[in-house]
């Protein structure tokens, strides 16, 4: 160690001790996941779905099981440990983000596994939301006999697998190499998913590019910041950077020469930040965000913009208040700023749109604002609001993705709000579901969007950040103004003769539905429990 | 533990809604009437155990009596805290009174389209309206009875809800460009409402950051007792948050716009729901938690709210005057009566506050019978333009008569409930304030300007083509004037009852905040009146 005889002086690399049952919930995952592309190779066709349904309910089962036997052990509460070598932190944020994620993504399977809104094809097989061939060109012959054979493919089951344990690894991670492994792991699969849409495939494929090039830009930025900030730390343990950043820890004589050095620090730290905010979809890198919700299948865009809002937060809590909170005054102002934008350009642009998925798009974007302005509080309180934000939220908009899978007309989903005129007079029961997620998303009170809002601004100006919160109200009420549009014209306008219709679901997005409007109403009334769970929760392993 | 009355009294319309909703679309005209009666029955309930509030309230005993306390959201000191004193519990009684009067004048306001054939049209209007009416009422109750901020603006802002379906989901205008007018009205009444609610929420959590709690009583105590203190700009700063969404609600002008088109686009029955129970909402909350909770922010902005509530007052009587529809009429009548109300209560002398909280139950009282009977005229010409009416006391007298009645009322005739309680603002306010004071009873004038010319323009005069088919007032209709008149009566001959109930709360507000009336000061001819009709 001294550098003298470096050559002479490697000591034995010794063997990595893994925890594994401490890591045994994302192992369960990509255990799910690795059987799933087993179960894609050798189960016969006629049974895979109920393979591959069942493989992916039965790992995210084992996962969530798991969570809780670590949350009950103590780890949320009383104890919290570096797993596989100080890669990941199995402490209060990770196991309740772990949480909400698997249960988003159970909510999500059930919705990808639905077969019964696709018109039956010509061999009167049901299908499912995805392309049947995926790699047939849009238009082409090979696409036309691939759809009208009635083959539907399961593929998207491992692929969804493998990004929620990408997800649960991403806001555990605690090491910046391990982050960075976590991001790719999930964003892949989820390129990947984003172009499977049965219909409006070259929407699809253009959303995935998309999403694809803008990401892979974005994984660059955050592996350039990750080495920036290895020049200056060395090390990309968190805690080890966070030493540095305060001066607490000794300097590598190897890295005399660049440690230290808060050009690289700030960049580093900037870079990583671009490569967050890009999942998050803040602005201004929010650019993304309408086109992918627009072209992926739908289910596929309500696991994503909740799954990986969870996921992406998780991250940028962890890093912020783990490596950074001794830069806060560098990155506080910076934060201020983009949650700002974010919460006011988001809730303008989306007064404009007039498609519910771009308009969902949008508000998700102001909504980022929103969970922000909690980041930017660095306390504790900051971080329990945050997290129950983050839940209350994915429900909601698991749910409301939902909805929009059910109305339809010839063409598949009607998207086009002026399709959705006085869809409260023929199916009121789902109107008014579509209307409680809208007033959740809007902030009324008795709803879960109520509750994680006025946490995330009671933190926000309990650490002085009143002007942030003036903001946030006030674009709340913009944001408001669009979801009570969409309430009006369901409810109030008469319904086109030529109209969709609301298809009947299959129990499984039923489920998902129900089970979103109840996480929304019980969030909303009794949030007791939660919050506490959450606050409890909210400390992080250094 | 005591029974829980106030939350019986709140919970037995909420579930009256619930059930109301959940009721068969009607097949017949039997199902139709139980698909009302339901509902209206609820709302007699809840006058019931409004009544048995008022009964077992004690004017002289405990600030908030009948007191409930739970837990529920600690994290931020949030609490389910019901108490009552005696401004609440008589808004309580005006709800539960005016509600099913509501429903009665609005009996047929949604009732099943019927085809040629004699079926039914099957939907879930008619249920829908009335459970929407409940729901309004048990909200509406929970505000009066909540003594924990944020319990309070929960339902300020809930309630926004079923008014909004209210106002955009029924009207007597369904069609086209009309209906289009309705949602806008819908819309504007809850952006604005929406917009005030989301300021005051910054306020609450600003309120939070600096007292960690939202127990009323708590943080009134604590303040009195010194061991809490705001800052100056702080109170300032959350008075101002809190006091725009209340005159948003009240409505205070400039802030008043969406009245005249919510009142002009809804039923007559859900217009007076609006003004004379949703809105008193906001001048109770100025009472209950500006004042309480701001004392010296309120003190310092006392003036420039009296200002805007007597250019308030001139405002909405002129604007009344010179209106065609008589639904907008009214609506602007009351912004110049909340503009007496807000008078009486930022006048911080103890008759001006018994007066505002005195004016609160007889204009909902007054605007109620006049609006109601405007109502029935509406409803047999299907317009709502004053020039296509003339000449109806000739057709029917009992109408006429009626509606002069609440006119009078309405102008403050003495005698009848608003005279009282005006009076008693204007004392107040001279006594601080003369010029105020002195300005504000030009309102007064052009009140019976607006109420005399329509009456005259309505109801005298040949009888105008077209109004020689007006029935007179049926059953239904009698049964929804008859009492409301007898209570204007009542409450303008002998208002000490309410007087008695009231008092002992304006006293502990203005002691509460260190206020004292003006030593009245005898020179040369004047006198000045002390605690008048009380």
């Amino acid at each position: 160690m001294t550098g003298m005889t470096l050559a002479a002086a490697i000591p034995p690399i010794p063997a990595p001790h893994i925890e594994y049952l401490q890591l045994s919930p994302m192992l369960a995952v990509f255990g799910a996941a690795l059987v799933g592309v087993l179960a894609e190779a050798f189960v016969p066709r006629r049974h895979r779905y109920t393979a591959q349904i069942g493989i992916a309910l039965a790992g995210l089962a084992a996962s969530f099981g798991l969570i809780l036997y670590l949350a009950v052990d103590g780890y949320a509460t009383n104890k919290a440990d570096l797993a596989a070598m100080g890669a990941v932190a199995v402490d209060g944020p990770s196991l309740f983000l772990q949480g909400v994620i698997t249960l988003v993504a159970v909510v999500a399977v059930l919705q990808f596994a639905e077969r019964r809104l696709e018109p039956r094809s010509s061999t009167g097989a049901s299908v499912d939301a995805f392309a049947p061939e995926a790699a047939a060109v849009p238009g082409s012959d090979a696409e036309r006999r691939a759809a009208t054979s009635g083959h539907a493919t399961t593929e998207v089951y491992p692929l969804t697998m493998f990004a929620v344990g990408g997800m649960l690894l991403f806001p555990a991670a605690s090491d910046l190499l391990t982050m960075f492994v976590a991001l790719e792991v999930f964003s892949l699969p989820l390129y990947l998913i984003c172009a499977l849409a049965r219909r409006r495939r070259l929407l699809s494929q253009e959303a995935a590019v998309k999403y694809f090039l803008l990401g892979a830009f974005s994984s660059a930025f955050f592996l350039f910041g990750l080495a920036l900030v290895y020049g200056y730390a060395g090390s990309v343990q968190l805690s080890r950077i966070a030493d540095v950043v305060e001066g607490r820890a000794t300097i590598t004589p190897a890295l005399a020469q660049t440690t230290g050095n808060d050009v690289l620090l700030l960049i580093g730290l900037a870079m990583l930040g671009v490569g967050l905010l890009f999942k998050v979809g803040a602005v201004p890198f929010h650019m993304w965000t309408p086109d992918v919700y627009q072209g992926a299948p739908t289910p596929v865009t309500g696991f994503m913009a909740s799954a990986t809002k969870v996921a992406a937060f998780g991250a940028m809590l962890r890093l912020l208040y783990v490596a950074f909170p001794g830069l806060s005054w560098d990155w506080r102002p910076v934060l201020w700023g983009v949650a700002i934008l974010t919460m006011v350009a988001g809730a303008i642009i989306a007064v404009t749109q007039t498609d519910v998925k771009r308009l969902l798009a949008y508000s998700s974007v102001a909504h980022a604002g929103f969970i922000l302005t909690g980041v930017i509080a660095l306390d504790r309180s900051g971080l329990g609001a945050v997290m129950f934000y983050l839940a209350a939220y994915s429900f909601v908009t698991l749910g409301a993705f939902a909805v929009v899978t059910l109305v339809r007309d010839a063409d598949g989903e009607a998207t086009h709000l002026s399709r959705w005129a006085g869809l409260g007079r023929r199916s009121p029961l789902l109107a008014a579901v579509f209307a409680l997620f809208l007033l959740a998303f809007a902030g009324i009170p008795l709803t879960s969007g109520f509750t994680g809002k006025f946490a995330v601004f009671q933190a926000a100006s309990g650490s002085g950040g009143t002007a942030l919160v003036i903001v946030g109200v006030l674009s709340s009420a913009v944001a408001a103004f669009f979801y009570i549009r969409v309430i009006v014209l369901m409810f109030f306008s008469d319904p086109r003769a030529d109209g969709p219709t609301v298809a009947v679901p299959s129990p499984l997005t039923g489920a998902a539905i129900g089970l979103g409007a109840v996480v929304t109403v019980v969030l909303g009334v009794a949030p007791e429990y939660f919050l506490h769970l959450a606050n409890q929760a909210s400390l992080f392993v250094r | 533990m005591s029974f829980p009355i106030l939350t019986v009294a709140a919970a037995l319309p909420a579930v009256g809604a619930v059930l109301t909703a959940a009721l068969p679309p009607a097949t017949n005209t039997r199902s139709r009437d139980r698909n009302k009666v339901v509902p209206l029955l609820f709302s007699l309930g809840t006058l019931v155990l409004a009544c048995v509030v008022a009964a077992r309230f004690q004017p002289h005993g405990a600030r908030y009596q009948m007191t409930e306390h739970h837990s529920w959201i600690p994290q931020f000191g949030i609490s389910y805290s019901l108490g009552v004193d005696g401004l609440g519990v008589v808004l309580i009684l005006l709800t539960g009174v005016l509600v099913p009067f509501v429903m009665l004048a609005s009996w047929h306001d949604a009732d099943p389209v019927v085809d040629d054939s004699g079926t039914f049209e099957r939907n879930r209007r008619t249920q829908g309206f009335f459970a929407l009416i409940l729901a309004v009422e048990a909200m509406v109750v929970i505000a009066f009875e909540a003594t924990d901020v944020f319990l309070f603006y929960v339902f300020f802002e809930a309630m926004l809800i079923p008014m909004y379906f209210l106002i955009g989901g029924f009207g007597d205008r369904t069609k086209g460009e009309d209906a289009r007018q309705r949602s806008y009205a819908a819309v504007k009444f809850l952006l604005y409402n929406l917009l005030g609610g989301l300021v005051m929420l910054a306020a609450v959590i600003g309120l939070y950051t600096i007292t960690h709690t939202f127990d009323l009583v708590s943080i009134t105590t604590a303040l009195q007792n010194g061991s809490l203190h705001f800052s100056s700009t702080a109170e300032n700063a959350l008075f101002l948050g809190f006091m725009f969404a209340f005159a948003v609600k009240a409505p205070l002008w400039p802030l008043h716009t969406w009245l005249p088109n919510a009142m002009g686009e809804a039923t007559p029955g859900v217009a007076v729901l609006i003004t004379a129970v949703v809105d008193k909402v906001g001048t109770f909350a100025m009472l209950r938690f500006c004042l309480q909770l701001f004392p010296q922010a309120s003190k310092t902005f006392a003036p420039a709210i009296l200002v805007l509530s007597v250019i308030g007052i001139l405002y909405g009587a002129l604007l009344a005057v010179g209106q065609k529809d008589i639904k907008r009429l009214v609506a602007y009548a009351s912004i110049s009566h909340f503009g007496f109300i807000i008078l009486g209560i930022f006048a911080l002398t103890s008759q001006g506050q018994s007066g505002a909280e005195l004016y609160m139950v007889n204009h909902g009282v007054s605007t109620a019978a006049w609006l109601l009977v405007a109502g029935f005229l509406m409803s047999r010409r299907g317009s709502r333009l004053i020039s296509d009416y003339g000449g109806v006391q000739k057709v029917a007298p009992v109408l006429a008569g009626t509606f002069l009645v609440g006119g009078l009322a309405i102008l403050s005739l003495p005698g009848l409930g608003p005279f009282v309680s005006e009076f008693l603002v204007l004392v107040g306010t001279f006594e601080r304030y003369p010029a105020l004071g002195i300005v504000a009873t030009a309102g007064i004038v052009l009140a019976a300007l607006y109420v005399l010319v329509l009456y005259q323009r309505t109801m005298t005069g040949p009888v105008k083509p077209g109004n020689e088919g007006v029935g007179d007032l049926k059953a239904r209709e009698l049964v929804v004037v008859a009492p409301l008149i007898a209570l204007l009566l009542v409450l303008g001959v002998y208002p000490k009852p309410v007087a008695d109930i009231v008092n002992p709360s304006v006293n502990q507000t203005l002691s509460q905040m260190g206020q004292s009336d003006p030593a009245p000061h005898i020179n040369a001819a004047t006198t000045t009146t002390t605690g008048g009709g009380q």
